[in-house]
């Protein structure tokens, strides 16, 4: 009886202190490792269990959310933004750089002659809440084929002009992602030019992840073959920051 | 009774996994405390519930934060899922489904569905035959059932990773908003059933059963002094 007692208190007492230990854990180097180690498995078992290029679903016309709720950053105050605003984004350029054999400095008219996607698709924030809205713009592997991408990039980050409290506004993607015919640079909301508030003049669309993948205010995007030196080293600016996991299909 | 060292195996990892994954769902449900019908929905005024936000003795980590909430509830996810899978394999390969938890047509009578309630009302546990009596084989089917793969059918809807392969999956759900919806409920209706699950084994020898789900064992479960079982012979069919 007294061992059995003795077995209880052990179950009892090692599940309080599994629960009062879980934030010592998550901060240690194991746990850290562990949990990077987690979203490289849910990774690919999203990833075995789907087609490279299956399509995120597509919605009727009629399905689109009545507004479109802007988060993160939603009105930029520095480095010259709100003067891009006042002139409607004329001087604005995106550029295609890093490991490609001819990078690229384009203005919004080139982008809009390029062959467009147009797509509506619900965005789901790693909150929780999801809007339906239709998208338009090229295709991210227009640019990449156009700046001809070296064999060698892994990755293709999305550089930004938004600052948060820690620094600029980033995120990255690999090459299943960047390659995927819905992952566009939008330029347009529901027919119109990109509010601010959703990311203006230029957002990326990444349909098969949560919403802080969707980098806003994009001025361009960098292959590179590892994220090591980019910011600190996570692949976005949440993953560096907020602790948020580098894959967000889940 | 007897669990097979199969059941016992899971039980407990499965608890520590729920009990994670409970604990660090709330925490993500602080992240947006509203829920929807459909498939979009992102302000109060669209929600069919606005959930109360939880305190941090009810989550884990036991302060907000969407980021660590998430590693513990996707870690947590795959024990979860991977251990109903293994468990319902050798349920139904050792026959412990087919014996002890799929109920028989009898059992459906509402004679006998009375009788069953009439006898737990009367705190009176013990039962002739079978090891889990009609209301047992119901709960435990509810949850192996629905509530338990539910949780992880719909889990995988609102992961829009998964989407571009389960988009029939969402569809049958009602979209995304509703899944996350169900997905909620179902953990609300999974802790209901642990609440009852553990007043149950209070109720009926706690120290035996601790023993008999972690030892194995044969044990019976026995009446608490108050029970007032129909006859003093125990004859009570």
């Amino acid at each position: 009886m007294s061992i059995l007692m003795k077995r209880r208190s052990v179950l009892l007492g090692s599940g309080a202190l599994m629960l009062g230990a879980c934030s010592k854990v998550h901060d240690s180097k194991a746990g850290e490792s562990l949990f990077g180690a987690v979203d490289d498995w849910h990774k690919g078992l999203q990833r075995s269990l789907t087609a490279r290029n299956a399509l995120a679903p597509e919605f009727a016309p009629e399905d689109i959310s009545p507004f479109f709720r802007g988060n993160g950053s939603t009105d930029p105050q520095n480095d010259g933004y709100p003067q891009h605003v006042a002139e409607g984004f004329a001087n604005w350029r995106f550029t295609v750089g890093g490991l490609v054999e001819r990078p690229l400095s384009l203005t919004l008219d080139q982008i809009m002659r390029l062959p467009q996607r147009t797509q509506i698709t619900r965005h789901d924030c790693v909150e929780g809440w999801s809007a339906i809205g239709q998208w338009t713009g090229p295709q991210l592997s227009t640019f990449l084929d156009l700046a001809r991408v070296r064999d060698a990039a892994k990755f293709i980050v999305f550089r930004c002009a938004d600052d948060y409290t820690q620094g600029r506004y980033y995120e990255s993607v690999d090459m299943v992602d960047a390659f995927h015919p819905q992952t566009i640079i939008a330029h347009r909301l529901n027919g119109e030019p990109l509010p601010v508030r959703n990311g203006a003049p230029l957002r990326a669309r990444v349909e098969r992840q949560l919403g802080y993948k969707h980098a806003k205010y994009l001025t361009g995007v960098e292959a590179v073959a590892s994220l090591d030196d980019i910011g600190l080293g996570k692949g976005g600016y949440w993953e560096d920051h907020g602790g948020y996991q580098w894959y967000a299909g889940m | 009774m007897r669990h097979l060292v199969s059941t016992r195996l899971w039980h407990w990892i499965n608890l520590i996994a729920i009990v994670i994954l409970f604990m660090s769902g709330l925490n993500i449900s602080n992240a947006h405390p509203y829920l929807y019908w459909g498939n979009w929905g992102f302000a109060p005024e669209q929600a069919w519930l606005a959930v109360p936000r939880f305190p941090g003795w009810m989550t884990i980590p036991d302060f907000y934060s969407l980021a660590k909430a998430r590693d513990w509830h996707l870690l947590m996810a795959l024990p979860f899922a991977f251990g109903l899978l293994f468990v319902w394999i050798a349920m139904l390969w050792n026959g412990h489904f087919r014996r002890d938890l799929a109920t028989r047509k009898r059992e459906w009578r509402w004679r006998a569905i009375k009788a069953d309630v009439v006898q737990h009302l009367r705190f009176d546990f013990g039962h002739e035959g079978g090891k889990y009596n009609f209301l047992q084989k119901l709960a435990y089917g509810s949850v192996f059932g629905v509530l338990l793969p539910g949780m992880i059918l719909t889990g995988l809807a609102i992961s829009p990773g998964m989407e571009a392969t389960l988009w029939w999956l969402v569809d049958l759900l009602g979209g995304r908003q509703s899944a996350r919806s169900i997905h909620f409920l179902f953990a609300w209706a999974i802790f209901g059933f642990f609440v009852l699950h553990v007043a149950l084994l209070l109720l009926t020898g706690p120290i035996g059963h601790l023993r008999a789900m972690t030892l194995g064992g044969d044990h019976e479960p026995t009446n608490p002094p108050f029970a007032r079982p129909r006859h003093e012979n125990g004859d009570s069919a």
